[in-house]
Parts: structure tokens; sequence; C-alpha cells
């Protein structure tokens, strides 16, 4: 099992760890439901060193990744974040991945589990391009800080970039914690506003600490995993083996925002088989309340009666809502909000409503 | 050390002699692998109703926290005569007391023998043997 340049630290801090895609990663901190609410009210620090990020350089770098990710690189705007998935050529993702469109490279962050698959299927791809992989997964940390009181921690921190004018999904680069050109984006998995900064692996401990004595004053904690799935959940948000995989195609996860079918992009890998799927999908994602106390679960299947409905992708308690909600595939016009169903658990069933993704939007408040 | 009024399982349940039936419970381990020492994770319980008739290792209700479902499972086989619904409806008490309070179902055993299980030393080194 790997361990990122955190793990000593977590452990010191007293974290249930787990292995998580190949890595000992913290779970939590504390209670899970605890932590959630840490983030949606205040402010936490997480340890996403786990995560792949490679950097491609080189003059056919756009077009390299552009036959390769479902988004358009070459229309994102230099400094601009963009989501995209790598897919096979059937249509279904090997990963699902965050796409920096820099001055001079392009830079991605993807599924901790999926990096090494990731990385072969770009090098494979990459022979004969005039381009240059390099993975930085080991030799960058990656630290995100989430939620309402982010940018008042981290600004102290921060010389020469001014963090009011890095927008959502835009990044940057100033020194932090005395770190010269570190990359800082406004990116997250939370549903809230935060910021994700990449520093050298042997400033991983102190940019951590000062992080924490800054953040002391704003209610920051170090939350785990456990939590940040939680969060992911709640905001709508995929998670790779779950509301996506090597069955799961993103145009029936409601992911088409991250799909360019514009004839300019030209050709990528599973496009045509994508765009089949997108005239005629047979099923789709939909959300999930448990009118009870069983929490939905990967692999629970739907009811109506003695019709089977459909099944749950991800499932979680949730603190924010106060309610048990998930995500299930259901046959494309079903599942309407409103619309009731039975969740199956162990031969017992729970009563459960339909509802519209995502479950909690600080944004669209 | 756990009481030693009672006999354990490796799936972590205990059984207590009480006259002429036998209370069965998940020990504070079970509670904490559930809840991570928060009583707030654990979520819901379901027991039997009485009259069901159980053989040994048979699940006989489930509980379920934040993180994961867990069986439960009869030490040894029986009649259930009462469920704790107050457990049931109150799960924190299993946090705070396990051992008393906190037990699930009353059973008529069909042996009154529990020699095929562990006492509480036996139960500790297997915990101890199965430390993660």
């Amino acid at each position: 099992m790997q361990h990122t340049p955190l793990h000593d630290l977590h452990v010191r801090l007293g974290a249930k760890m787990v292995e998580f895609g190949g890595w000992h990663m913290p779970v939590q901190y504390g209670p899970i439901l605890d932590e959630v609410r840490t983030v949606r009210t205040k402010a936490g620090l997480f340890d996403l060193s786990h995560m792949g990020r490679v950097r491609v350089t080189g003059p056919e770098r756009v077009a390299f990744v552009e036959s390769l990710v479902t988004c358009f690189v070459a229309k994102i705007p230099e400094s601009a974040i963009r989501y995209g998935l790598f897919c096979r050529a059937d249509g279904n993702p090997i990963d699902d991945l965050l796409v920096y469109k820099g001055k001079d490279e392009v830079f991605l962050v993807v599924n901790a589990s999926n990096t090494t698959v990731d990385l072969a299927w770009m090098r494979e791809h990459a022979r004969g391009k005039n381009v240059v992989i390099d993975d930085q997964t080991d030799a960058l940390a990656m630290l995100a800080l989430q939620g309402q009181t982010s940018a008042a921690i981290l600004q102290p921190l921060v010389k020469d970039c001014d963090l009011a004018k890095i927008g959502y999904y835009k990044f940057g680069f100033g020194s932090v914690c005395g770190i010269a050109g570190t990359r800082i984006s406004r990116t997250g998995y939370t549903g809230e506003d935060g910021f994700e900064v990449y520093v050298p692996k042997q400033d991983a401990v102190r940019v951590w600490e000062e992080l924490t004595a800054v953040g002391k004053a704003h209610g920051l904690l170090p939350i785990g995993l456990g939590a940040r799935d939680t969060l992911r959940l709640e905001a709508g948000m995929p998670l790779y083996g779950h509301e996506i995989d090597a069955t799961h195609n993103p145009v029936e996860a409601g992911l088409s925002f991250g799909l360019s079918f514009a004839p300019e992009k030209g050709d990528w890998i599973g496009r045509g088989a994508l765009e089949r799927v997108a005239r005629a999908p047979t099923k789709r994602l939909v959300g999930l309340k448990t009118d009870g106390p069983r929490v939905p679960r990967q692999g629970y299947e739907l009811y109506r009666g003695a019709e089977k409905l459909g099944y749950v992708v991800s499932g979680s308690v949730s603190p924010t809502l106060g309610v048990n909600i998930g995500t299930c595939y259901v046959p494309a016009g079903a599942g309407n909000p409103g619309e009731t169903c039975e969740l199956v658990i162990n031969g017992k069933r729970q009563a459960a409503t339909f509802c519209a993704l995502p479950f909690f939007s600080r944004t669209r408040k | 050390m756990r009481p030693n009024d009672r006999r354990y399982t490796e799936s972590h349940e205990w059984i207590k002699p009480d006259g002429e039936t036998m209370l069965i419970g998940i020990t504070d381990f079970a509670v904490a692998e559930l809840s991570n020492g928060n009583e707030g994770d654990l979520v819901y319980c379901d027991l039997p109703e009485a009259g069901r008739v159980l053989d040994a290792g048979e699940t006989f209700g489930e509980i379920e926290s934040v993180k994961a479902v867990a069986d439960l499972n009869a030490p040894i086989g029986g009649e259930v005569v009462e469920s704790n619904t107050a457990t049931e409806e109150h799960l924190e008490i299993l946090s705070k007391d396990p051992w008393n309070q906190g037990w699930l179902i009353r059973i008529r055993p069909n042996s009154k023998s529990l020699d095929k299980l562990m006492d509480a030393p036996a139960y500790e080194k297997f915990l101890a043997a199965h430390k993660h």
C-alpha cells in the first residue's frame, strides 16, 4: 500500500486509516457526519495526494489530450478547468478527470484507483505524437481546503496572488507558505467554495500545519474520505466505480456537460458510441431519498410492487438534508421526482422517493 | 476484561443465562466497529418477533450504521421469547451499555450448554489475534 507524504501525520491525528485505491488513507478523524457538517458550515482540510496528477507538455499536447478526453480542450480558456472523461471506444469510461489548461501545459487530475490505467492509456496513444507525459503524482502533494471560510484561511498564506481573482473552476499560481509558483485552483468535490493546492511533497506537512494554524480561528478541521464521499454525493457529483464505470457511460450518468460533440473537436475515443447513446439512452441516473431509517447502498435493487425499477449505485446518510440519499439507475423516462418506489434490503423493503440531482447546491440557492 | 458471566461468538454476539431463558446482545467491540465510538452513527436495528425459532448461527436481525449493515446471528438455537424494543428504537443504548440495558433478544434455548462458545478470556484473545 502506498503512503502519501501526510500519512504519518494522519496517524498522529488519530485518523481511522483504510485502503483506498491502493493507498493507506484517512477515512475519518472523528464522526463522519460531524465532518460533513464542518465542511458545510465552516471549512475542512483534505489530503488528496493519492489522486493522480499528470502534466502533459509538448507542441501536440492539446490535440493529443483532445483525442482522448470527452471535453473540448482547445476551447478551454487559459487558466480554466473543465470536467471530462477518458472513454473506451464503446463509450464507457476508464476514468473521469479534471483538465487544467495552462499556457504551455495541460494538467490532468485523475482518480487514485485508475492512475496506472490512465497513464498506460495515455502512453499507448501518445506513440508518434510530440508530447511529454510527466507523472507528478509522487513529486507533488495535493491538499484541498473546502468550505465557506476557505478563502479567508488560505489568503494570508498566499503572496503575489489575489484569490478573489481566481473564479470557480479557474486556477493560478502564487507563493503558498513561501513556495513560489504553487498551483492553486478553485475546485473541489464537496459542493462548497474552496481551493486545491499542489505543493512539493517535502513541503506537504508544513503547508498542512500552517493551514491548520490559520484555520483554527475559522473552525477548520481535517476531514477524511468518508465525509468527502457524502459531500460529493449531496452535491450530485459522480464517483468512478459507482455512477460511472466500465458498464455505465457518462451520457446516462447525466454528465453530458462534460462531453463535446462539436464538429471542430474532431474524433475522440468513444465519441461515436456516445453519440448513439445520446440519441437513444436506455437508462438514466436519478436521485433517491428514503422515507425511513434505511440507507441506500450500492447494489440494492429498487421495486414498485413486483416490478423491478432499477438499482442503487451510491448512498449515504445526509446530515445536510436530514434524510438518507442515494443515486440509482432507472429506465430512461422513469424515476421522475416525487414518484415512489421500494428499496430492497436483505429481502425487506424501505419506502423511498425519487428526486432530482443534485441533492444540495450552494450556488443555486 | 469483558464480563465473564456470559459467552461470546466470533461474530461478536454475547449470550448470557438469565433464569430459564438467555439474553443475546452484541459486544462493545461490535458497536465500536459499526459506529466508531459515535452513537449517532447507528441508524437502524431490526429484531425478530416473539415465537420465531432460530437455529444456532441463524441470522435473526440486522443492525445498520452510517457505514454498513451487519447481520445479528444466534449463538445457539432456541425460540425468541422477547425482543428489546427499547434498544431497537434507541440505538444509543448500545453505545452506553451493550452488556445489560442493550440486550437485543431473549430466547428459550434448545440446550443450556454454551460450552462451544468462547468465555471472556478466550474472546479477548480472539480480538487480540484479529486486531488490525
